[in-house]
């Protein structure tokens, strides 16, 4: 049994395209243009892309913006500390949660 | 696509030669050291080395013709006998004189001297330096390498290099560590600058970035760690036709360590010599000739095409 994921497929992307076209450029057009330096350089948007891709667990963008990243001059320190941001406010995002159990928990009890 | 035709659907197609301003001469593939990323595999066993007939010939061209600049490769070109006549000599005609040296071989047995003779020579030093900390340094040139790197920097700067003086410029290379292409020049070069300097008081003229060729040790790893369709994608996906007007092969002109004549250091590793019309070997050299020659490419070109060139 193959994997679901296939490192290849990341180069075929555009093939979504073939279906509505129309919304592929769109999302083509924005992808790209976010990723242009602004008042963020490329180094940086390419490590928030990082950032966002272990959020997301998305092993695609996890490869593509890892090559973005060494291609920039970054290497495993950054990356790392990028992977612990994100992987910390994630947490922080189910942890604050725990604010709604506490507030549930004291207006259901005595 | 292959690179020949990728020219050719540009209109490209041939690259044509633009005069001849270098003479680069590869002493031999002998090294100290056994890089990862080295495109003709040199290292301490290699054999191939350019005896003095070869030498002498170089000699002999560079006094007849109006080549201004002798760059000297290996290898470690300084493991030739016949490097530093061959430095002493071009400097006494006259000639710009470059050298390309791995830093760690002013730490071998006989060659101490080396920062001095450099210095009293006025040799343009090209220093190979993969990054400004040790980690990604040595895992490219071995365990150690960026140490007495560093430390033969801090020698070459107390002898004025890299620090402004004329007739002392000390440049740096960056390979990328791996799979992917460099980063853009300008910025890395400022963080090299200001890393070294603040961490080691280390200073430089210029960092040069070069994309890793798909040849030699290189390609070695890129085949056994499937990266190599990968890696040529890669280059193919980030062909820029601007780098054309100024890839270094268009005034320069490479004789290997056995004489043979290629239009650079990459077609020696390969064996991709001149066009068979041409005059092959430094003994036949001849300048009209081969300044306007037709520039002999293949698919490892897209290196010094890809985004903003390798200088």
């Amino acid at each position: 049994m193959g994997d679901y994921y296939n490192p290849d497929d990341l180069g075929r992307f555009s093939e979504v395209g073939k279906t509505r076209p129309d919304l592929f450029r769109k999302f083509s057009e924005w992808y790209n243009a976010s990723l242009e330096p602004g008042a963020l350089s490329r180094r940086e948007k390419v490590l928030i892309g990082l950032a966002v891709a272990h959020a997301l667990q998305c092993p695609y963008c996890i490869d593509s913006f890892t090559q973005g990243c060494l291609e920039e001059g970054m290497h495993m320190d950054h990356i790392t500390e990028a992977v612990h941001v994100a992987s910390a406010v994630r947490g922080g995002a189910s942890l604050v949660h725990g604010i709604q159990a506490r507030n549930c928990a004291e207006r259901l009890s005595l | 696509m292959t690179f020949r035709d990728k020219l050719i659907s540009i209109g490209e197609y041939p690259v044509i030669a633009k005069g001849i301003r270098v003479l680069q001469a590869n002493l031999g593939f002998g090294c100290n050291m056994a890089c990862r990323h080295c495109h003709i595999r040199g290292g301490p066993r290699a054999e191939q080395r350019m005896d003095r007939a070869t030498a002498r010939a170089v000699q002999k061209v560079l006094c007849e013709y109006d080549i201004p600049i002798l760059d000297l490769t290996g290898g470690a070109p300084e493991l030739n006998p016949c490097f530093r006549d061959l430095v002493t000599e071009a400097r006494r005609s006259g000639k710009h004189v470059i050298s390309r040296t791995n830093l760690t071989i002013f730490f071998d047995k006989g060659m101490h001297d080396l920062p001095e003779f450099y210095r009293n020579n006025s040799v343009e030093i090209i220093a190979s330096l993969p990054h400004f900390t040790a980690g990604p340094a040595d895992r490219v040139r071995g365990d150690g390498a960026f140490e007495k790197s560093i430390e033969a920097l801090r020698i070459l700067n107390s002898l004025g290099y890299g620090t402004g003086n004329d007739g002392a410029e000390l440049h740096l290379v960056y390979n990328p560590p791996g799979a992917f292409l460099p980063p853009p020049q300008e910025t890395l070069e400022q963080e090299y600058r200001q890393r070294l300097s603040s961490d080691f008081g280390i200073s430089f003229h210029r960092l040069f970035t070069f994309t890793n060729m798909p040849l030699g040790r290189f390609r070695d790893f890129l085949s056994s760690t499937g990266n190599l369709e990968p890696y040529m994608k890669r280059l193919r996906d980030a062909f820029n036709p601007a780098t054309l007007e100024h890839i270094m092969c268009r005034n320069l002109i490479s004789v290997g360590w056995d004489g043979r004549l290629y239009c650079c250091d990459f077609n020696q590793a390969i064996g991709l010599a001149v066009q068979e019309d041409l005059p092959c070997h430094i003994d036949d050299f001849d300048l009209d000739s081969l300044a306007s020659r037709e520039i002999a490419t293949g698919d490892h070109c897209y290196a010094c095409t890809a985004g903003q060139g390798s200088t």
